[in-house]
C-alpha cells in the first residue's frame, strides 16, 4: 500500500480535478496575462514616454491615417491615425471593469434573492420566482435598450454632468453596470435558491438550529460558504454574457461613449469604415480577436469549474 | 388547463410590460418632434402635441394607448408620420422572421449533427476539434461574424452580394452570421445531454439486453437529448428575433430591427411601445408553444 491518502474536503477535490483541466489551466493564464498587460501597459508609456508614449498614445490623433500594422503600430491605425494596439488594451480596460463589476452586482443580487427564496420557502418562495420566471419571459435586450437611452439622456440634462465630461463617462460605466448585472442574476437565483433548498435539510444545518442558531448566522455560516463553487462556477460563466451585453450595448452606441472606448465600440468603429474600394481588416479584426479570445478563456474557465465541482443547471 | 391559465396571466403581464416601456420612454427628455426643422415655432409644437395628444396627462395617453390597442390598432408612428405602427410592423417583421427562421434552420442543421457526432466519438479527435467549434461559436457574437463574412466573402472574393434581401443569393449569409452562436449553442447541449442519457438505466437495460450501440445512440440517447434541445428553442426563438437587427443594420435589410433602436433614440413613444409589445407577445408565444411541443414529446411532464 502506498502512503495515506489525507482527508480532503470536497472544494480541494473539485481544485485538484480542475488543475489536471488543461485547457480551463490555460485560459485561467491567459486571462492574468491579459488583465496584467491591460494594468501595466499604460505605467508602461508613462515611464517610458518620449517616442514610445507619442507612438502608443490612443488618444493622439496623426496624420497616419489607416496604416495597416507594422513594426511602429503592431496592430495599425485607425481613421484619426491613432494607434490600435493601444485603443484595443484601453478598451479591455473598460471591457473587463464592467464585466467585472457587472458579475459583481449580478452576484449580490442573485445570491441574495435565491438564498431568501430557498431558506424561508413557502408563499415568499413562489412570489420570489414568480418575479424571475416573469423577468425571464421579458424582452430583456429591448429594456435595456429603452432604459439605456431614457437614463442616459437623463444624465445628459442634469447640471454636474454638463459641467464636467468624465463625471459624464464614469456615470455612464456606472449605468452600464446597473443595468447589466439587474439582468444577468436571474440564473445566479435559480441555481442558489436549489441548492439552498437541498442544502436547508442537511442534518448538519439542523443540528445548528438545534444548537440555537438563528437564521441570518446559518445562512451566513453554513449555506452560503457551501454554495461557492457553484458561485464561482457562475460567475466564470455570467462574465462572458456580461462582457457580450457590454460589446453590444456600445456597438449600438448605448453604452460607453467616446472618448471611452471599449471593445464594442472599437469594432463599430471598424463597422463603420467598411465601403467597397479598401479593406481595412485590422480595425475589425483585432478588437473582435481581444473580445473573442477573452470570451473563450472565460467559457473554458467556467467549463473546467463546472465540471471541477459537478455542478448540474437545474 | 394549465395553458389556458397561463395564456390567461399573459393578459396582465403585456399590461404591465406596456405600462413599464410607455412610462420609461416618456420619462426620458426631449420628445418625438425635436428632430424637426428647427426653431419650430411654438404654435406649430403646440398644435403637434395637441393632434398626437401629448399635451394630456401620461395616465391619459396609456388609457387612449390601451383603447386604441384594443381595436388592434398601435397608433401611429410620431416620428414617420405618414406611417402608422401597423404598417411598419407589417412590412418590416415578415423580413425578420424569414431572417429569424433562415438561420433557426442553420443553427439546426449544424448543430444537431454536431452535436451528435461529438456525443458518438467521445474522447475522439471529432469530439475535441466538434466541442472546440462550439466553444468558439458561442464566443462568436453576431456583430464581430457579420462584418467578418462581409469583409472576406462579398468584399474580398466577390461571392455575395453586399447587402439588401432581394434574391436567394442575398439570404445566405445574414442567416449564417445570426444562426452560427446558436449552432454551437445546440451542439453543446444535444451533446451534455446524449452523454447523460447514456448513463442513464434504462441505456444500461436495454444494452444488456443485445441492443446495437449505433440503435442505442438513435432510439434512446438521441430521443431523450432532444428534450432540453425543444426546450432551448423558445429562449433561441426570442433571441433570434430580438437580436437580428445587429445583422438587419450591417446587411441593409428592411426588417423591424433597425426601428427597435431608432424608435428609442427619436422618442417615437408609440413605435416604441409597441415594437415592446410585439416582442413581448412573440417570446410569450413563443414560450408557450415549446412547452406545450415539450409536453407532447415527453409524456412524462406534468404541468402542476
Amino acid at each position: 500500500m502506498s502512503e495515506p491518502v489525507p482527508h480532503l474536503s470536497p472544494n480541494q477535490r473539485a481544485w485538484r480535478r480542475f488543475k489536471r483541466n488543461r485547457p480551463a489551466l490555460l485560459s485561467a493564464w491567459y486571462l492574468l496575462v491579459l488583465m496584467l498587460a491591460v494594468a501595466l501597459w499604460p505605467l508602461l508609456l508613462h515611464l517610458a514616454g518620449g517616442k514610445l508614449a507619442a507612438l502608443h498614445d490612443p488618444d493622439q490623433i496623426s496624420d497616419l491615417q489607416f496604416s495597416p500594422p507594422d513594426a511602429g503600430h503592431w496592430f495599425g491605425t485607425d481613421f484619426h491615425g491613432r494607434d490600435l494596439f493601444s485603443r484595443v488594451l484601453y478598451g479591455a480596460q473598460i471591457s473587463l471593469f464592467v464585466g467585472l463589476v457587472g458579475t459583481g452586482v449580478s452576484l449580490v443580487i442573485g445570491v441574495l434573492w435565491g438564498a431568501v427564496a430557498g431558506y424561508v420557502g413557502g408563499r415568499l418562495d413562489g412570489i420570489l420566482m414568480r418575479i424571475v420566471d416573469i423577468l425571464y419571459s421579458l424582452p430583456s435586450i429591448i429594456f435595456v435598450i429603452v432604459l439605456m437611452t431614457t437614463f442616459g439622456e437623463l444624465l445628459k440634462e442634469m447640471q454636474f454632468v454638463q459641467q464636467s465630461p468624465a463625471m459624464a463617462g464614469a456615470l455612464r460605466v456606472v449605468l452600464l453596470f446597473v443595468g447589466l448585472g439587474s439582468i444577468s442574476w436571474l440564473t445566479m437565483a435559480r441555481i442558489v435558491r436549489g441548492q439552498v433548498l437541498s442544502l436547508r435539510t442537511r442534518s448538519f444545518v439542523e443540528a445548528s438550529r438545534v444548537l440555537g442558531a438563528r437564521s441570518r448566522w446559518i445562512l451566513a455560516r453554513h449555506i452560503i460558504p457551501n454554495t461557492s463553487g457553484i458561485i464561482i462556477t457562475y460567475l466564470a460563466l455570467t462574465m462572458p454574457e456580461i462582457i457580450l451585453y457590454e460589446s453590444f450595448l456600445s456597438y449600438l452606441g448605448l453604452g460607453v461613449q467616446a472618448p471611452m472606448a471599449s471593445w464594442g465600440t472599437l469594432i463599430s468603429e471598424g463597422v463603420g469604415q467598411i465601403n467597397s474600394i479598401r479593406i481595412y481588416w485590422w480595425l475589425i479584426m483585432f478588437p473582435a480577436g481581444g473580445l473573442v479570445t477573452t470570451l473563450l478563456a472565460l467559457n473554458f474557465l467556467g467549463d473546467g469549474l463546472r465540471d471541477a465541482f459537478d455542478v448540474k443547471a437545474k | 388547463m394549465y395553458f389556458v391559465r397561463r395564456i390567461l396571466f399573459a393578459i396582465p403581464l403585456l399590461l404591465v410590460i406596456s405600462a413599464l416601456a410607455f412610462v420609461l420612454v416618456h420619462l426620458a427628455p426631449g420628445g418625438p418632434f425635436d428632430g424637426e426643422r428647427k426653431p419650430a415655432s411654438p404654435e406649430i409644437e403646440r398644435n403637434l402635441k395637441a393632434k398626437y395628444h401629448l399635451d394630456e396627462p401620461i395616465w391619459k395617453q396609456y388609457f387612449r394607448y390601451l383603447g386604441d390597442l384594443a381595436h388592434g390598432d398601435f397608433g401611429v408612428s410620431l416620428k414617420y408620420r405618414n406611417h402608422n405602427v401597423n404598417d411598419i410592423i407589417r412590412q418590416g417583421l415578415p423580413v425578420s422572421v424569414l431572417l429569424g427562421g433562415l438561420a433557426f434552420c442553420f443553427a439546426m442543421a449544424v448543430g444537431l449533427p454536431a452535436g451528435f457526432l461529438t456525443a458518438a466519438w467521445r474522447g475522439s479527435w471529432v469530439d475535441y476539434v466538434g466541442s472546440f467549434l462550439a466553444v468558439l461559436a458561442v464566443c462568436l457574437p453576431s456583430f464581430v461574424v457579420a462584418p467578418v463574412l462581409l469583409l472576406f466573402f462579398c468584399l474580398k472574393l466577390h461571392w455575395f452580394p453586399i447587402g439588401l434581401w432581394t434574391t436567394p443569393w442575398h439570404m445566405i449569409l445574414p442567416p449564417v452570421a445570426l444562426g452560427l452562436y446558436f449552432s454551437g449553442k445546440v451542439t453543446r447541449i444535444l451533446r451534455e445531454g446524449m452523454l447523460n442519457a447514456a448513463q442513464s438505466e434504462f441505456v444500461t437495460a436495454a444494452r444488456a439486453k443485445g441492443m446495437g450501440e449505433t440503435a442505442l445512440l438513435f432510439k434512446h440517447a438521441f430521443r431523450l437529448a432532444l428534450l432540453p434541445v425543444v426546450s432551448y428553442a423558445g429562449p433561441m426563438l426570442a433571441d433570434l428575433l430580438t437580436g437580428s437587427f445587429i445583422i438587419e443594420s450591417i446587411f441593409q435589410i428592411p426588417g423591424i430591427g433597425v426601428f427597435l433602436v431608432n424608435s428609442s433614440l427619436n422618442r417615437d413613444y408609440t413605435l416604441v411601445v409597441g415594437l415592446s409589445l410585439l416582442y413581448a407577445i412573440l417570446i410569450i408565444g413563443l414560450n408557450l408553444i415549446v412547452d406545450f411541443a415539450y409536453k407532447l414529446l415527453d409524456p412524462r411532464v406534468k404541468y402542476e
